[in-house]
């Protein structure tokens, strides 16, 4: 089966004199795989996310998202690949404060194609796959926090992606909340999803099943 | 792999529109600036043209058929005379339907005698044919005018300037004026006569009158034709010759509702300035909505960094941005124009012209408004574009 996402020796240099982000990173994730990576700050995790998430190129090695090297694509792809084949989750939700729940949803299509009419319709169903089928015209700044979340991640997966991309989805939410996106990320793994979170939290990262650690670019363990 | 989609006309008009809708206040106040370029422009166009249309219609009301002959000079620069038979001889050409006659006097008209001799007012003294009204498109506003019994008696009537110099604003019985050294009774006061203007600022008596009273020696000065509309040019090229076969150098033939046609051709002359105050203000306007979106793009930078981890391209952000400057503008100038047509509506009524803005002029102002919303929106939008994704996120 070909891996969703796979990295082979990844480096990531800023600047000059280089300051090293990436160091060789490789690693590889199989769909169905619900992964963490815990790091703590300035270990690489955030620079790896937007490698991942073919937000940056990296300076040397390879990238592959569903087996296609991410380098051999032009930017006009690499959008149309984040269009079809990721989705991201942020820290801070980043939903649009004066449109429905629905149509921010919705707006996870907008560059993939699909006509209006089919986004709403897929919005309604990934809304209700986070348990938010009742509130499809709230607006964000009506919601509690737990539920913006839910909505960003009904967002993410409004595309049936091949990969979600996480980054500490957690970290604006109380723990109690926090524990309810996770339980709900457990169970849309149970459902299918690729999931992949970014924390720099070490009791979150220990709820799943595979745990990648990282420090200094590298990574320092993996399983 | 396929690219990222085009986006729909639809959704893009839906994210131009958003920062519009969620920032009024500011959105409105940025527009401003085109609004009152554009509505500067289609005012002036649309009341110039308004203006024109009713010195037109008013020229059609009068009549284009009036053709005026007037004594000219001689070789020797005097004054010439129109000979006496001279409004009869006209008379006779064939398509002239009417042919009327005024002859100026020496005398002068005062209020009354107590008032200097030299106070003229230049208000001249006229004889008149009776149906000189008639024949110039002109009317009675008080009074009566002469008829055949008051021509020959010391009575006179008011062109609307004489009368306004004279301080005559009514007419009661009994009321005189000082004419040549006598009283004459005030028969009425006459509407202003847009084709004869001089007959305006003229006190006018009958011609029997003028020769009994004011030693008028009965010498027509000028003479009113109406003419078949068809043919006024033909008339026009006889009339000094028929009026004085002897001498046809001498008579100044003109149709004075020519000169009303280019009176109102030229009145366009101050409008270059105004135009002008409106392009500046389009300037000005054009600078705020781009410093507008400036801000807009520095301020919504996490929602571009959203956008393109949702797959759009630099080209989709591009496009996003150049249409809400396009939109901004285009708000403005739509306001403009309304503002334009309500100025000339209100205007042209009030002066009783037909109302009439160009088409040139609305779809000029939007014209303007979108090339400057483009214009105006382009760097921002650039700005936007270039932004890296991860830059864009990383705020906040």
């Amino acid at each position: 089966m070909t891996p969703v996402l796979e990295l082979d020796g990844v480096t990531k240099r800023y600047g000059e004199p280089p300051v090293w982000a990436l160091r060789g990173v490789s690693f590889a994730v199989e769909p169905r795989e619900l992964v963490a990576i815990v790091g703590p700050s300035g270990s690489g995790k955030s620079t790896l996310l937007h490698v991942l998430g073919t937000l940056e190129r990296p300076s040397a090695g390879h990238v592959s998202i569903t087996g296609v090297d991410v380098a051999e694509l032009s930017d006009r792809e690499l959008a149309g690949l984040r269009a079809r084949s990721i989705g991201f989750v942020f820290q801070q939700f980043f939903l649009a404060e004066h449109s429905t729940i629905q149509d921010n949803v919705a707006d996870g299509l907008l560059y993939a194609g699909v006509r209006a009419a089919a986004r709403h319709e897929l919005a309604r169903e990934a809304l209700a796959r986070v348990g938010l089928a009742d509130r499809l015209s709230a607006r964000p700044p009506q919601l509690s926090g737990g539920e913006r979340q839910r909505v960003a991640i009904a967002r993410a997966l409004v595309g049936r992606p091949a990969i979600m991309l996480a980054d500490e989805p957690t970290g604006n939410l109380d723990s109690a909340t926090g524990q309810q996106i996770l339980a709900l990320l457990d169970e849309l793994h149970a459902e299918g999803a690729t999931i992949l979170v970014i924390t720099h939290e070490h009791e979150i990262a220990e709820r799943f099943r595979r745990q990648i650690a990282m420090r200094d670019g590298r990574i320092v363990s993996d399983g | 792999m396929a690219s990222s989609a085009r986006l729909a006309p639809s959704d893009l008009a839906r994210m131009a529109s958003v920062g519009l809708r969620t920032r009024r206040l500011r959105a409105s106040l940025s527009a401003l600036g085109i609004a009152i370029g554009v509505a500067a422009i289609v005012a002036v166009l649309g009341l110039s043209a308004s203006s024109q249309a009713g010195l037109l219609a008013e020229i059609d009301r009068l009549g284009t058929n009036l053709l005026t002959v007037t004594n000219g000079q001689t070789l020797f620069g005097q004054t010439a005379e129109l000979p006496k038979r001279a409004p009869g001889m006209i008379g006779r050409i064939g398509p002239v339907t009417e042919v009327e006659e005024t002859g100026s006097t020496s005398a002068n008209a005062y209020r009354s005698p107590l008032i200097p001799s030299l106070n003229t007012n230049a208000i001249s003294v006229q004889a008149a044919s009776l149906g000189l009204l008639k024949a110039v498109g002109c009317t009675v506003a008080q009074g009566r005018s002469l008829n055949a019994a008051t021509a020959r008696l010391p009575v006179a009537i008011l062109g609307a300037a004489a009368a306004e110099r004279l301080g005559i604003d009514r007419i009661y019985p009994g009321e005189r004026i000082w004419v040549g050294g006598q009283w004459f009774y005030l028969a009425g006061i006459l509407t202003p006569a847009a084709l004869a203007p001089e007959i305006d600022s003229s006190v006018l008596v009958g011609f029997p009158a003028a020769e009994k009273y004011l030693g008028f020696d009965g010498h027509p000065t000028t003479v009113y034709v109406r003419t078949v509309t068809s043919q006024v040019a033909a008339v026009q090229s006889v009339l000094a010759a028929t009026a004085d076969p002897k001498a046809p150098n001498e008579v100044d033939v003109s149709q004075p509702s020519a000169a009303l046609t280019a009176r109102a051709d030229a009145q366009s002359a101050l409008n270059g300035l105004f135009l002008g105050l409106g392009a500046v203000s389009l300037l000005v306007g054009a600078v705020g909505v781009a410093n507008i979106m400036l801000i807009s793009v520095l301020e919504r930078r996490s929602e571009i960094g959203l956008r393109r981890s949702l797959g759009a391209t630099r080209g989709h952000i591009r496009i996003q941005f150049l249409a809400e400057a396009v939109l901004l503008a285009l708000l403005g100038g739509a306001a403009g124009v309304a503002a334009g047509i309500v100025t000339t509506v209100v205007y042209a009524s009030n002066r009783g012209w037909s109302v009439d803005v160009p088409a040139a002029a609305w779809a000029g102002g939007l014209g303007a408004a979108l090339l400057i919303g483009a214009a105006a929106g382009l760097l921002p939008a650039i700005r936007a574009a270039r932004l890296s994704p991860t830059e864009a996120l990383r705020t906040v």
